[in-house]
C-alpha cells in the first residue's frame, strides 16, 4: 500500500515530487497503534545463538531470585526476620499443599524445589511487566524502536521451554515411578479394542498438554500487554493503572495456575493402572 | 477480496466466536460457586480459590482464541 502512494506520488509530473513522497511515506507508516510483534525481537548474537529482549529481562528475573535467595540464606535465624517469615509461609503452604495432593511426604518433599521454582519463577517475570523501563527503553533498528526488555512471558520460546521441562518431568516421574513398561502399558494397552482406543485418546491428551501449557501462560501474559497498549491509545489516564493492577493479579493466578497443574499431573501419572 | 480484507474479517470472526464458549462457560462456573457459598458460607474461602482455578481453565480457551486472531493478522 505504501508502495502504491509513492508510485502515484512519483509519476506526478510537479517540481517538488521528492518532497511529496517523503511526507507520504512518513504519513502513511505512522498512522495506528504500535503494538508489540508477536515474536521477540533480536538484539545480536552470540555464536549463532539469538540474544532477544525476552531473554535479557529474564536474566534480570534471574539475577533478582538469586540475589533474594542469596541474602535471605545468609543470615537464618530460628526467630525469623519479616522476609525470612514471608518465605517460610510460602514454602510452608505449598509443602502442605503438595502433601495433601500426593498423600506421601517423600514424593513432596522431593518435587517441592520444581513447584516452588516454577511458581517464583513465573510470578516474579509476571511481576516486572509493568516496571518503568520495560518496553519503552531501546535502540533504534531501521526507524523502529526495538526495546531492550520486554516481558518474558511474552515470548512462546519461554512458555514453550517451561511446558516442555514440566512435560518431561511428568513423564519421567512416571517411568521411573512404575517402570516403562507399566506406564507404557497405561497408554498402549492391547487388552481389549475399547482399551486400545482410550489409551491413544489419553496419550494425546498427554501431548496436547505442551501446547495448553505454553499457550495458556503466553496468552494470557500477551493479550495483557496488547490490552494496555490499545487502552492507553484511547483512554491516557486512569484507566491503564486500573487493568494493570488486574494484569498483575492474572500474572500471580497463571503463576499459581502452572505450578498446579504440573503438580496435579505428576500425581495422575504415578497412580497405578487398573 | 482483498488478502487484507480477509485477514481482518478472519481476525475478527476468530476473536469473536472464540469467546462465546468460554464466556458461557465462566458465567456457569461463577453462578455454581455464588450458589454454592449461598447454602454453605463458611467454605466460601475453598470454594472461591477452586472457582479462580477452573476459571482460569476455561480463560484459557478463550485466550487461545485470541492468539489464533493475532497470527491470522500477522501481528
Amino acid at each position: 500500500m505504501t508502495q502504491d502512494i509513492a508510485n502515484n506520488v512519483l509519476e506526478s509530473p510537479t517540481a517538488h515530487s521528492s518532497e511529496v513522497v517523503e511526507h507520504a511515506a512518513v504519513a502513511v507508516h505512522d498512522t495506528g497503534i504500535h503494538i508489540m510483534p508477536l515474536a521477540a525481537e533480536r538484539l545480536g548474537d552470540f555464536h549463532g545463538i539469538p540474544i532477544n529482549n525476552t531473554l535479557i529481562t529474564s536474566w534480570a528475573v534471574m539475577l533478582i531470585l538469586i540475589t533474594l535467595a542469596f541474602f535471605v540464606g545468609r543470615s537464618i535465624k530460628m526467630v525469623p526476620g519479616k522476609v525470612q517469615l514471608i518465605f517460610e509461609t510460602i514454602i510452608d503452604f505449598v509443602y502442605e499443599y503438595m502433601t495433601e495432593t500426593f498423600e506421601d511426604r517423600k514424593l513432596a518433599r522431593i518435587f517441592l524445589p520444581l513447584v516452588l521454582t516454577l511458581f517464583l519463577f513465573i510470578f516474579f517475570a509476571n511481576s516486572l511487566q509493568f516496571t518503568p523501563g520495560i518496553g519503552s527503553i531501546g535502540i533504534w533498528q531501521d526507524d523502529t524502536l526495538v526495546p531492550l526488555f520486554r516481558s518474558v512471558n511474552t515470548d512462546l520460546n519461554v512458555t514453550l521451554a517451561l511446558a516442555l521441562i514440566s512435560f518431561i518431568i511428568i513423564e519421567l516421574t512416571g517411568m521411573f515411578k512404575l517402570g516403562l513398561f507399566a506406564y507404557a502399558g497405561k497408554f498402549i494397552s492391547f487388552k481389549s479394542p475399547l482399551a486400545f482406543i482410550v489409551g491413544i485418546i489419553e496419550l494425546g491428551s498427554e501431548l496436547v498438554r505442551i501446547v495448553s501449557f505454553s499457550f495458556r501462560l503466553f496468552g494470557n501474559i500477551l493479550a495483557g500487554e496488547v490490552l494496555i497498549a490499545v487502552v492507553a491509545y484511547f483512554v491516557p489516564y486512569v484507566l491503564p493503572s486500573t487493568l494493570m493492577g488486574f494484569e498483575l493479579f492474572i500474572g500471580f493466578v497463571q503463576a499459581g495456575i502452572f505450578a498446579l497443574l504440573t503438580l496435579l499431573f505428576i500425581k495422575l501419572a504415578v497412580i497405578e493402572p487398573h | 477480496m482483498e488478502l487484507e480484507s480477509a485477514k481482518a474479517i478472519g481476525m475478527a470472526l476468530a476473536a469473536g466466536l472464540g469467546v462465546i464458549g468460554p464466556g458461557i462457560g465462566i458465567g456457569l462456573i461463577g453462578a455454581k460457586a455464588m450458589e454454592s457459598i449461598g447454602r454453605n458460607p463458611e467454605a466460601s474461602g475453598k470454594i472461591v480459590s477452586n472457582m479462580i482455578i477452573a476459571i482460569a481453565f476455561a480463560e484459557a480457551l478463550g485466550i487461545l482464541a485470541l492468539v489464533v486472531a493475532f497470527i491470522i493478522k500477522g501481528l
